[in-house]
């Protein structure tokens, strides 16, 4: 059983944004993590791995797309139980959207074949909750979006996932499939140093688009969309409260009983 | 290549009010010069429901018989994929709920049309449709176009358009598509769980008490119970926390939670992550009280306090002793 679990590097913002043309923050604007729903689709993939029999022959392999700051996020895939690594990068992926970025994964996949994809159900900085649909539906597979648990039995998995409105439905579908993954469906571990050190000795390949039969300016035209400018909203309307603990509660207490009318 | 089609979800009980606001959205697209305004119902008892969004504006609506009695995604995905192949929009507006999340991107993807997600605002003028969405947690806002795109798809977030009321209408032609969805089904539905019976129903509450990420500990919620109970509210909470086990699923506001419409929504150590908010928008006074100025929720809020939440708290207990 082969998992090929697809992960984001996110950009987090600094206090002060400051921006490099109308579309683009500044690098200096911008720190980097491995997005939070990926650590638990990862966790999600390790813990199938290990539940599978040694003679099953269970690989993870993660892949990301991204400039060098994705080697970290996937060296933290490493020692987080990811058997290899997969880089895929080529300059005119810079601000690839959803759709061009599953152009460029369900090539990867069609050379890993995995039995299972797992993707998380969104990433921080983008927030498009697309990514993995989309690449469901450019290799025809299975899925099922934003799930919160799952269980596997041979060549079929129950997925759980969440509805509007607060209710829960239960699926049941058939490997080849394709999960996205919301936080909360596991606690993903937290490697040990030791953990860290063996994961350098795994493999961590670099490709580019033309290794991968592709051709930049094809991945760019599949994008959705294309951005115009980034903005900041406009201060909020918020009137703020000042003051001490005690005045702060006062006026609140204020608002709430005119509001309510008591 | 032209026109605006909506397509509206159907839930257990019928319509869902998020395709009235996917209306109100189209009509003004269509007002812009997008072309006439159509709204699409997948289901078994789409037909029936016709009514329920013949809004003014509406020019046809378009019903899409199904053979399954409720929503799978794979069955969307070839019901959308035909009315985009047959109908040729040059917009089609879907709600960015739970539902949609599971086909929309891949009829995108397979279409080769232009696509956004949870998209806040959109106009319609010379070069095409206009998207704005909020990303970066909130903080930034993105202006999308669609070059050469004959076809955009796009997810409104809910509560973020204004509903247009059904009634007024009645001048919508009603017509049928059939696709063949017959066995287009890939998963198999074992269970449909409703939230917790007997537990609160936090969309019917006058006030709500509701708390984030902020509260730091289980051990803490007992306390923030007590409080909104002396406020006369009931306790509610963001995502994380129902996803911690430390909230039951019932009391959740947001996406994937429930939308909320009190008179005072007191936000307490909630950062405003766009989920929630999608939850909140109906609320009439939004209060919030949070340690970090940049939280998103005070863009939101009409009132606003920086402030330990837990100092806030007790003086809030004294207030309400």
């Amino acid at each position: 059983m082969r998992i090929l679990v697809a992960v984001k590097q996110v950009a987090k913002l600094a206090e002060h944004v400051t921006f490099d043309g109308p579309a683009r923050v500044s690098p200096a604007a911008v720190s980097w993590q491995l997005n939070e729903w990926d650590r638990s689709s990862l966790e999600t993939a390790v813990r199938l791995a290990e539940g599978c029999e040694a003679s099953a022959g269970a690989e993870v392999v993660a892949v990301s797309v991204g400039d060098e700051h994705a080697e970290q996020g996937l060296r933290a895939c490493l020692a987080a139980g990811a058997d290899r690594a997969l880089r895929v990068w080529d300059e005119q992926l810079e601000d690839a959207d959803p759709l061009a970025l599953a152009t460029v994964l369900a090539a990867v996949a069609r050379e890993e074949r995995p039995d299972l994809i797992l993707c998380g159900a969104q990433s921080s900085d983008a927030a498009h909750a697309a990514t993995g649909v989309a690449l469901a539906g450019l290799l025809d597979l299975a899925r099922v979006a934003v799930v919160g648990a799952i269980e596997r039995d041979n060549a079929r998995l129950t997925a759980q996932r969440e509805l509007d409105g607060g209710a829960l439905e239960v699926l049941r579908l058939s490997l080849p499939a394709l999960l996205t993954i919301q936080t909360g469906i596991n606690e993903p571990r937290h490697p040990t140093l030791r953990e860290i050190k063996q994961a350098r000795a795994r493999p961590l390949a670099t490709l580019g688009l033309a290794e991968l039969g592709l051709d930049g300016g094809a991945v760019r035209a599949a994008a959705g969309s294309r951005t115009l400018r980034l903005l900041s909203p406009e201060p909020g309307g918020a009137l703020m409260l000042d003051g001490s603990a005690s005045a702060i509660a006062e006026r609140i207490a204020e608002i709430v009983r005119t509001r309510v009318g008591a | 290549m032209s026109g605006v089609l909506v397509l509206g979800e159907l839930g257990e009980r019928g319509v869902r009010s998020s395709s009235l606001e996917l209306i109100g959205a189209g009509r003004m697209l269509s007002e812009q010069g997008a072309g006439p305004l159509s709204v699409a119902l997948v289901g078994q008892d789409a037909e029936a429901s016709a009514d329920a969004v013949d809004a003014p504006g509406v020019r046809e609506i378009v019903v899409v018989p199904s053979p399954y009695a409720h929503f799978e995604a794979h069955v969307a995905q070839v019901a959308l994929e035909g009315l985009i192949r047959v109908r040729r929009p040059a917009v089609v507006l879907a709600a960015h709920t739970s539902d949609s999340l599971g086909f929309v991107a891949a009829v995108a993807a397979r279409a080769g049309v232009g696509f956004a997600s949870d998209v806040s605002g959109v106009s319609w003028g010379e070069s095409g449709v206009i998207a704005r969405r909020r990303c970066h947690g909130e903080r930034l806002i993105a202006e999308l176009d669609f070059p050469g795109r004959q076809t955009v798809v796009l997810l409104l977030r809910t509560g973020a358009f204004e509903p247009l009321e059904a009634g007024g209408g009645g001048r919508a032609a009603c017509t049928r598509l059939d696709v063949v969805l017959e066995g287009r089904a890939r998963t198999e539905r074992l269970e449909r769980r409703e939230p917790p019976a007997g537990d609160v129903d936090i969309a019917k509450a006058d006030v709500l008490v509701s708390i984030g990420r902020g509260v730091e500990s289980a051990e803490q919620i007992p306390r923030f119970e007590a409080l909104a109970e002396r406020m006369g509210a009931t306790l509610s909470a963001s995502g994380p926390l129902v996803e911690a086990g430390w909230v039951s699923r019932a009391r959740k506001v947001g996406q994937s939670g429930r939308t909320v419409a009190p008179r005072v929504y007191l936000a307490l150590g909630i950062s405003g992550a766009a989920q929630h908010l999608a939850g909140v928008s109906k609320a009439k006074t939004i209060i919030a009280v949070n340690s970090d100025p940049n939280a998103r929720i005070f863009d939101a809020a009409h009132y606003g306090a920086v402030a330990d939440l837990f100092e806030v708290a007790a003086e809030l207990e004294r207030q309400f002793g």
